[in-house]
């Protein structure tokens, strides 16, 4: 048979009445659970993981393709609407999506990064039915020298989320690369300004810091301005749905953030988060609104979301060609498979074809389902910003406590969680930018980690780093992304970047 | 639909039985890891077998288990059912990371599973054989350059006891460490390493389709089903499993200890545990009371020893 003909049969056996209503229970439950601050997609499936053990294997996989895409659309919600990340990949859907929602248009927020979360999916879903193969050959090339370099570009892009002002942007960054350097170092076992506090050892954890910042951080802030604060958040300000403009300016950046974020999540030590960094400095540059980045831009919500979900497309190609688990998730998914008796691996394509492509066909209608059931519940969704303030900030602070306990149940998570969320608070009431404090404890460790892994295994040879031709060319690209500016400046164009650089928040 | 999930857990606690003890597992890593596995299959099994109704697992990640055994050994003192997965890892990582709670803190029950290691090169290497290896070992420490899992995991351990059994000077040993066997796995058939050493698990698929090269594995047993000599049958006197036990809280009566052994001697014996091994390709290394403890204490001097050797413990 034929990569098609699997396909369909596939999608035959998944459309199934009885396994469309598996496909809707695993997505009410992922979305449930993944609205949680703090609880992220790994965590969400591991907790329901023994739900889906009762079914039978096509039962259970659609299912659990359900909730796997549940949980990661349910961390954007909360983003959007409550400026609170349930998880590190969409931390840059805060920045432009919460702008929106409070500006009154959260439903078309929430529209675009559904709608481009489903053809992002699509397409990365299909794309690694076809091209999976040749994709993980690209992925292995990436060794150690070609990471580093594409942490470089990353951290040349990221700049682009700083805000107004560079310094300040540069010592948000540097605060996050500091906390990076806490805890075990990876490569030598040795422990690094951890000052024998054992909860220290293993650093600091991404989503605590994200979740502290940006819920517990924008509690306080909200709360200290009392009853005098720029209270007025309409819920809704025209209508819940797109408009015509909104989808002429989307449908790009969701191809766009497809293709950077698929092959990012393919590569072993990629990680969502880059692709959306990525994704969001491609969309700033690339608008014919740059007034409105920072203020809400709805190209800032569309591309990174649909990076994020291509990006979990991207990450099932090591682990059904390879059976090369690259997050937790993957980890858990993998697990998973064991239940039926599968090992993913180069030769799962062979050898259990109609369990591959039951997988895939699950996931394409998990995808629909997510549509199906989150779209009608946009207007609902909204509602919750007429929730009155003390009330609404009274449950975000509940609910970021709950997650981060259930993710970690340790008194010292829970201080470092208040501690970085008085952080937070002192950094908004300063004017400096949060989300760098965070990319930078994201970025800080990968680039880092494979600088050294490279220089170790040419024995201290620096020249290493620029004789791959890939890794060259990430570096070339990153160093045109920090000149060319320069130069354009310099050539008396400077006024139009600053007026860009004034608007932004 | 979430009031019928919470109104049948509520069912599920009140519905107890007074005699199936509701164990508390902490699995002390992220979800997804061996030791997470090793504890969501325990759950399954002690519920399904019926030896527990109620097995609840927490995580509690960090620092190579060290994070989740301190805590459980500070609060689940004298409760006698609460059980904590552990392994040599934790061995390892007490040692580097000179944790203030040790295994002796809690109260060991029994080995569970053990997992031999695989030392791997990519189809294209030109090393043939671990003779060649050692060669090259020999010839210039450096430039081997080792991919596997953690510092001062067992992958690390297993590369520092080849080098030093081939008369190498094993702080000179080139190990490249990665987190988890994914990525480690991706460095080797990418050839940006020489050499991969990991669990067999890792590696299986690869071996099997021909894009890794098996070189030995590191058990006293050949691996059924392969064709590579185990460590010593290739002339290097080293032996090492990964293996991975289950502890109780400290402060137990001896009849507690006595009962918590005997719920999991009840467990290893069981259908779905023996079925559970076969599926996750774990070996049955089953081991408790004084043999376990004897074996244990071994272990951890062995691991001291060569993590001195390797200079990560001074």
């Amino acid at each position: 048979m034929s990569t098609f003909e699997f396909l369909l049969q596939g999608l035959v056996i998944a459309a199934q009445p009885m396994n469309l209503f598996y496909a809707l229970i695993g997505v009410t439950l992922g979305t449930a659970v993944g609205v949680l601050p703090g609880i992220g997609p790994a965590l969400t499936v591991a907790l329901l993981l023994p739900v889906t053990y009762r079914l039978d294997a096509a039962g259970s996989l659609i299912m659990f393709a359900g909730i796997y895409y549940g949980g990661m659309y349910g961390g954007s919600t909360t983003s959007i609407l409550l400026n609170t990340p349930g998880e590190s990949a969409s931390i840059v859907t805060a920045l432009e999506g919460n702008k929106m929602a409070r500006a009154g248009r959260g439903g078309p927020a929430l529209a675009t990064a559904a709608i481009g979360s489903f053809v992002a999916g699509l397409i990365a879903t299909i794309g690694l039915a076809f091209i999976a193969p040749y994709i993980v050959k690209l992925a292995l090339v990436f060794g150690p020298r070609e990471y580093f370099a594409l942490m470089v570009l990353a951290f040349v892009t990221v700049s682009s989320a700083f805000g107004d002002s560079t310094l300040r942007g540069l010592t948000a960054l540097f605060v996050g690369l500091f906390l990076s350097t806490i805890g075990i170092d990876q490569l030598t076992g040795q422990t690094r300004l951890a000052f024998g506090v054992p909860d220290l050892l293993d650093g600091i954890e991404v989503t605590t810091l994200a979740v502290a910042m940006f819920a517990i951080g924008e509690t306080l802030f909200i709360a200290a301005q009392g009853l005098q604060g720029p209270d007025k958040v309409e819920a809704v300000k025209g209508s819940v749905w797109m408009n015509r403009a909104d989808w002429a300016r989307s449908w790009k950046p969701w191809l766009r953030g497809t293709v950077i974020g698929f092959p990012i999540g393919a590569m072993p030590a990629g990680g969502a988060e880059i692709g959306t960094f990525l994704s969001y400095a491609a969309e700033k540059r690339l608008t014919k609104h740059p007034e409105e980045f920072g203020n809400g831009a709805i190209e800032g919500v569309a591309g990174p979301e649909a990076a994020n979900n291509a990006s979990a497309a991207g990450t099932l190609v090591p682990l059904l060609t390879l059976g090369l688990p690259t997050t937790a998730t993957a980890a858990i998914m993998l697990a998973g498979f064991q239940q039926y008796g599968l090992q993913p691996g180069p030769l799962l394509f062979a050898t259990n074809p109609q369990l591959v492509w039951g997988l895939i066909a699950s996931l394409l209608i998990a995808n629909f389902m997510l549509l199906v059931l989150n779209l009608p519940m946009i207007g609902l969704w909204v509602r919750l910003l007429t929730i009155p303030k003390p009330w609404l900030y009274a449950g975000i602070l509940l609910f970021a406590t709950l997650g981060t306990i259930g993710a970690n149940p340790s008194v010292f998570e829970l201080g470092m969680l208040l501690g970085f969320g008085v952080l937070g608070y002192g950094m908004r009431v300063f004017g400096y930018p949060i989300a760098p404090v965070v990319v930078g404890l994201i970025l800080g460790p990968l680039a880092e980690q494979q600088l050294r892994r490279a220089l170790a295994i040419s024995q201290g040879d620096f020249t290493v780093l620029f004789t791959s031709p890939i890794a060259a060319g990430l570096l070339i690209v990153a160093a045109l992304a920090l000149i060319v500016p320069l130069v354009l400046r310099a050539r008396g164009r400077g006024e139009v970047l600053s007026q860009m650089a004034a608007n932004e928040d | 639909m979430k009031h019928i999930i919470l109104a049948s857990l509520l069912a599920g606690a009140v519905a107890l039985p007074a005699a199936a003890a509701d164990y508390t597992l902490m699995a002390p890593a992220a979800p997804g890891g061996g030791w997470d596995q090793t504890a969501r299959s325990l759950q399954t099994a002690l519920q399904q077998e019926g030896i527990s109704k109620n097995v609840q697992v927490i995580n509690v990640p960090g620092a190579g288990g060290t994070i989740g055994l301190a805590q459980f050994a500070s609060q689940q003192k004298g409760k006698p059912n609460a059980l904590i997965v552990g392994g040599y890892v934790m061995v390892g990582a007490i040692l580097t990371n000179k944790a203030p709670v040790t295994l002796k803190d809690v109260t060991p029950i029994a080995r569970l599973t053990g997992e031999n290691e695989a030392i791997v090169v990519p189809a294209s290497s030109p090393l043939k054989t671990v003779a060649d290896l050692v060669a090259a070992l020999k010839k210039d420490p450096g430039s081997v350059s080792w991919g596997g899992g953690s510092a001062g995991g067992v992958d690390h351990i297993a590369a520092g006891l080849i080098a030093k059994a081939a008369g190498v000077d094993p702080t000179k040993i080139n190990y490249i460490a990665f987190s988890g066997g994914g990525e480690a796995l991706a460095a080797i058939l990418g050839s940006q390493v020489t050499v991969g050493i990991s669990g067999y698990g890792e590696f299986e698929s690869q071996i099997k389709s021909g894009t890794l090269r098996l070189l030995a594995t590191s058990g006293d047993t050949r691996i059924p089903g392969t064709d590579a000599p185990t460590l010593k049958e290739a002339g290097l006197d080293v032996a090492v499993q990964n293996w991975r036990m289950v502890a109780a809280a400290p402060g137990l009566t001896p009849e507690q200890k006595a009962a918590v052994t005997a719920d999991i001697q009840k467990l290893v014996t069981s259908k779905t545990w023996q079925e559970t091994l076969k599926t996750k390709g774990w070996q049955d290394t089953y081991l408790s009371g004084a043999d376990f403890d004897a074996q244990l204490a071994k272990d951890i001097s062995a691991t001291e020893t060569i993590l001195k050797d390797i200079g990560l413990v001074k």
